[in-house]
């Protein structure tokens, strides 16, 4: 019945013991509070079983949050031991836990915090964007957050209940097969992924659908804002990306669970095909991550520059490119497996080509501000910042495309570095400034802006001085996720800078908690109750903040890719009696909640091999479908009285 | 004027980040950048190139977001300011034009530099290369000389100025084999071979490690490889062949279970095929 599941897997050293406790303690915390309160039917209601995406996309970036805590938390951790750890003994941490715990940040990272954005904006924004009350497939929308939901509490729970994979964030076999990783680590990353991705991808169908088939009359492909175009191609790149990553864990499970051999060497399996298989997923990941980013970045400087997007076709045509391309330079995340001069040229010649439209962008949103009337507000500083970051990132990346330079820095710092100053620099400050820029429409009020701008400083600071150490230490040797290393090395002063970096950027995240505090504090001197605090261009400013459910009271109608701004400019401004008619919307649904929570003991159960939990727990996802497809009022009309008043 | 200071504040600190990485970069104790192999000198020379080239871009976006972030900042009354003006054919094909142009040339550079820095490439010389078989176990690396009959464990010598040709596999989880200052890294996979050549130019001790987790161990998966004179090399081969240690496949079965950190060793090697029966055996199920 329980499998492998024991009392031991309760035991570890006692700072994980700690971790665990003290994120019990939290979790029990906030459902004392809700419990005192009174706030059990409200949460049901409003939120759980909302179909609503502003609902939904507020949820996922509630997740988001606590989740980029935990990953920096996992981060002070790895820089507090390499700091020290200049000998075998030295150091706090043991080599298997420290594995762990990088293991679990490049995860958490990648799928709680940056998919978790992804979603959240487009939930948040898309809808409003394309002026239309909601996406394609409401309830698909819910199924996934809950699915996603699911994952992460089973992250979560993988701190107490037994260990985490120790195999790095893509657990390439033989290493994170049954022979040489026989515990429940790897069982449990394989079940967290399948369930997160299986997820995305039903989100990303939903949203793809959406904008598709949602916009608003006269919304053509050209005209729509760049954020939906961005979204466009990365819902394009989910779509082809994630099913290869479903499949991939998928003959992973079989190697582990029926003793198959798709990727042991022995019994002409081949370790080699995984990761090909992984990177045909995991490059397009990294698009999917930071094309949202573009997108938030190219609003948000057309905005604060009081000027139209410097060459919208430009734009339009840079991302398509990217999207091609990314498919089709994987093999650079292994050119030293040895597949040869000709293979290793083409791959470095198809990834430098990728630098070309992103180098465009660039030049487009800076002549974007060019003649621009530029305001420095939050979001407009995260936007230099990424700049900066970016353009480092960047250049070391075209630099690693090169086959014989990436010789010398693959797997080491200096890659781990460049990453970090992409991810960083792009997805995070591209979401920071997204969250300072639509923030007020959401909620209804401005978040202060000072503490804002000292979040930023921290940040930019912080990064640096956490990664420029990394970029040189790179190029000194040093391999990424050492526990230890020798004292001879010299490393060890570049590690302690580095650590001071995190602190910085922990001093950054506190600023951002502070700053959402006093912003909710003071939210009275914040209002906005114009629905446009920042003069803006899109069609999300011409409704109120927050919006009602349905968004607009009467669909738009668009001609030009700055709807809004066009029509506060227009010569002759016609304002017709508005017709109101009935409004068309879901009702609330508590089944993607309980899809997501037997998803989520179906990943513990056999993540344990308690198999009669598993197959009932899989059953009920499919009775959850089967009661949702026999129910016959899904949907009501919000009747005009209702609207007129509103 | 607390604007101004903030301003010279954030400039100084950034200006002194980026000098005191260039000045670490040039004169700390960079191995990558402080190559004592032709291999990885020209590795060194194409990261510098490279980078040149790339500044072409790079430092324009700096200095133009500097400028036209200041210039046309809300507060100044008298920039010009031209809302509508989104598109001018000139300048995007200027932006997209330059950094396709010197895409092309690093194209060709890689395309060139990717055949004639192939790992798998012998490198032409006059004196006669030396084979050295590395495989990666847990969690050490084994160093098999199958012309002089002898292998060790975590160091290896060679003579300086010779060709060494590597073969590369694990009896373990996949590994990367690294030695900054002389060469890039290649795979260690189970059940396959890779190669990779490299040659020293000079006398010393250089620090090789595993690039890639492998497990429990891996931090400690470090070596020496050595590169002394011809008559030095051909000392210590005469030195190891007195080990009292025999590698035979008993032997190195007992070598290959999981061990952490291990030190220096030397065998005697007994089993000529050492190398091609640890292959192999990931091949087909075999009696031994």
């Amino acid at each position: 019945m329980f499998g492998k599941l024991t009392f031991d897997a309760l035991q570890h050293d006692p700072l994980q013991d700690g971790a665990g406790f003290s994120m019990i303690l939290g979790g029990l915390l906030i459902v004392a509070l809700i419990t005192y309160y009174k706030k059990w039917t409200y949460l049901w209601k409003e939120w759980i079983t909302s179909l609503d995406p502003k609902r939904i996309g507020v949820m996922y970036i509630i997740v988001a949050f606590v989740m980029l805590i935990k990953g920096v938390s996992d981060a002070i951790l790895m820089r507090a031991q390499q700091s020290i750890a200049i000998s075998e003994s030295a150091g706090f941490l043991t080599s298997d836990h420290y594995q762990q715990i990088f293991t679990a940040h490049g995860t958490t990272m990648i799928f709680f915090v940056g998919m978790a954005v992804v979603f959240g904006m487009m939930n948040l924004v898309i809808p409003l964007q394309i002026g239309a009350r909601d996406v394609a497939y409401p309830f698909l929308n819910s199924v996934g957050f809950w699915l996603f939901g699911a994952a992460s509490v089973l992250i979560l729970v993988s701190l107490v209940v037994g260990n985490f994979n120790a195999t790095g964030w893509l657990g390439y076999p033989p290493l994170a097969g049954i022979e040489y990783s026989p515990g429940e680590g790897v069982d449990y990353w394989i079940w967290i992924l399948q369930i997160a991705g299986v997820g995305s991808l039903i989100s990303g169908i939903n949203f793809l659908i959406t904008i598709l088939r949602m916009r608003c009359p006269g919304m053509t492909l050209m005209k729509m804002p760049l954020f939906v175009w961005c979204s466009l191609a990365t819902l394009i790149l989910i779509i082809f990306a994630f099913p290869i990553l479903t499949a991939t864990l998928g003959l992973l499970s079989l190697d582990r669970y029926l003793g198959m051999h798709f990727f042991t060497a022995g019994f002409g399996g081949n370790p080699m095909m995984y990761v090909n298989l992984i990177w045909a997923w995991g490059h397009p990941e990294v698009y999917i991550l930071v094309l949202p980013a573009f997108g938030i970045f190219s609003e948000v400087v057309a905005t604060f520059s009081e000027k139209r997007l410097f060459g919208y076709a430009s734009m339009v045509w840079a991302i398509v490119a990217i999207t091609i391309l990314s498919f089709i330079v994987w093999l650079h995340h292994f050119f030293t497996m040895g597949a040869g001069a000709n293979v290793n040229a083409f791959f470095g010649i198809m990834t430098m080509l990728i630098a070309v439209p992103t180098g465009v962008k660039v030049f487009n949103w800076l002549f974007t501000m060019y003649r621009g009337k530029i305001h420095f507000t939050t979001p407009m500083l995260w936007f230099l910042g990424f700049i900066a970051t970016f353009s480092v990132g960047g250049m070391t990346g075209v630099l690693m495309s090169l086959p014989p330079i990436d010789f010398q820095a693959h797997n080491s710092l200096f890659l781990v570095a460049h990453f970090h100053s992409v991810i960083i620099g792009g997805v995070l400050f591209g979401f920071f400034a997204g969250f300072a820029y639509w923030f007020p429409k959401i909620v209804g009020f401005k978040l202060n802006e000072r503490l804002g701008k000292y979040a930023f400083w921290c940040w930019l600071v912080g990064f640096l001085t956490a990664f420029l150490p990394l970029y040189i230490l790179g190029l000194m040797g040093a391999t990424r996720r050492l526990d230890h290393y020798d004292p001879s090395t010299g490393w060890q002063p570049l590690f302690v800078i580095a650590a001071v970096g995190v602190l910085l950027i922990s001093c950054g995240i506190g600023f951002q908690i502070l700053q959402i505090i006093v912003s909710i504090k003071q939210r009275k001197q914040n209002l906005d109750t114009t629905g446009d605090p920042w003069n803006g261009r899109t069609l999300e400013w011409s409704t109120t903040s927050p919006p009602p459910l349905y968004n607009f009271a009467i669909i738009p109608e668009v001609h030009d890719h700055d709807p809004f701004w066009a029509t506060k400019h227009a010569k002759n401004k016609q304002v017709a009696e508005p017709h109101y008619e009935p409004i068309h919307m879901p009702k609330n649904s508590s089944i993607g909640f309980f899809v997501g929570l037997f998803s989520l003991i179906f990943g513990f159960a056999i993540t344990w091999h308690m198999m009669e939990i598993s197959v009932i727990s899989l059953i009920a996802v499919m009775a959850c479908f089967v009661v949702r497809i026999s129910e016959n009022e899904t949907d009501y009309y919000i009747p005009i009285e209702e609207i007129e008043k509103s | 004027m607390k604007k101004k200071i903030h301003f010279a504040f954030f400039t100084l600190l950034f200006s002194g980040m980026a000098l005191a990485s260039i000045l670490y970069l040039l004169y700390g104790d960079i191995a990558v950048l402080n190559p004592k192999g032709i291999i990885a000198l020209e590795e060194s020379n194409l990261i510098i190139i490279s980078t040149l080239l790339m500044l072409i871009v790079v430092i324009p976006v700096f200095i133009l977001s500097f400028i036209v972030a200041w210039k046309y900042r809300a507060g100044n009354k008298k920039a010009k300011y031209d809302p509508d003006w989104d598109h001018s054919t000139l300048a995007e094909s200027i932006w997209w034009g330059v950094p396709f142009a010197i895409v092309i040339v690093l194209s060709i550079i890689t395309w060139k530099s990717s055949h004639t820095l192939d790992p798998f490439k012998p490198i032409k010389a006059s004196t006669k290369p030396i084979t050295i078989q590395v495989v990666a176990l847990q969690w050490k690396w084994l160093f098999i000389y199958p012309e002089q009959n002898i292998a060790t464990v975590n160091f290896f010598q060679f003579p300086e100025k010779t060709p060494v040709s590597f073969e590369i596999t694990a009896d373990a989880p996949m590994n990367s084999f690294w030695i900054p200052q002389l060469s890039g890294q290649v795979f260690a996979m189970p059940g396959m071979k890779t190669k990779l050549h490299l040659m020293a130019d000079e006398v010393g001790s250089y620090r090789g490690s595993s690039a890639n987790i492998s497990g429990k161990g891996f931090a400690g998966m470090t070596f020496v490889a050595k590169s002394s004179t011809q008559t030095d090399f051909d000392t210590w081969v005469e030195s190891v062949k007195q080990s009292p240690h025999l590698l035979s496949l008993d032997a190195y079965k007992q070598l290959a279970t999981p061990s952490e950190n291990n030190p220096v060793a030397s065998y005697v090697l007994t089993r000529e095929d050492l190398y091609n029966w640890i292959v192999m055996k990931y091949m087909m199920p075999m009696k031994e």
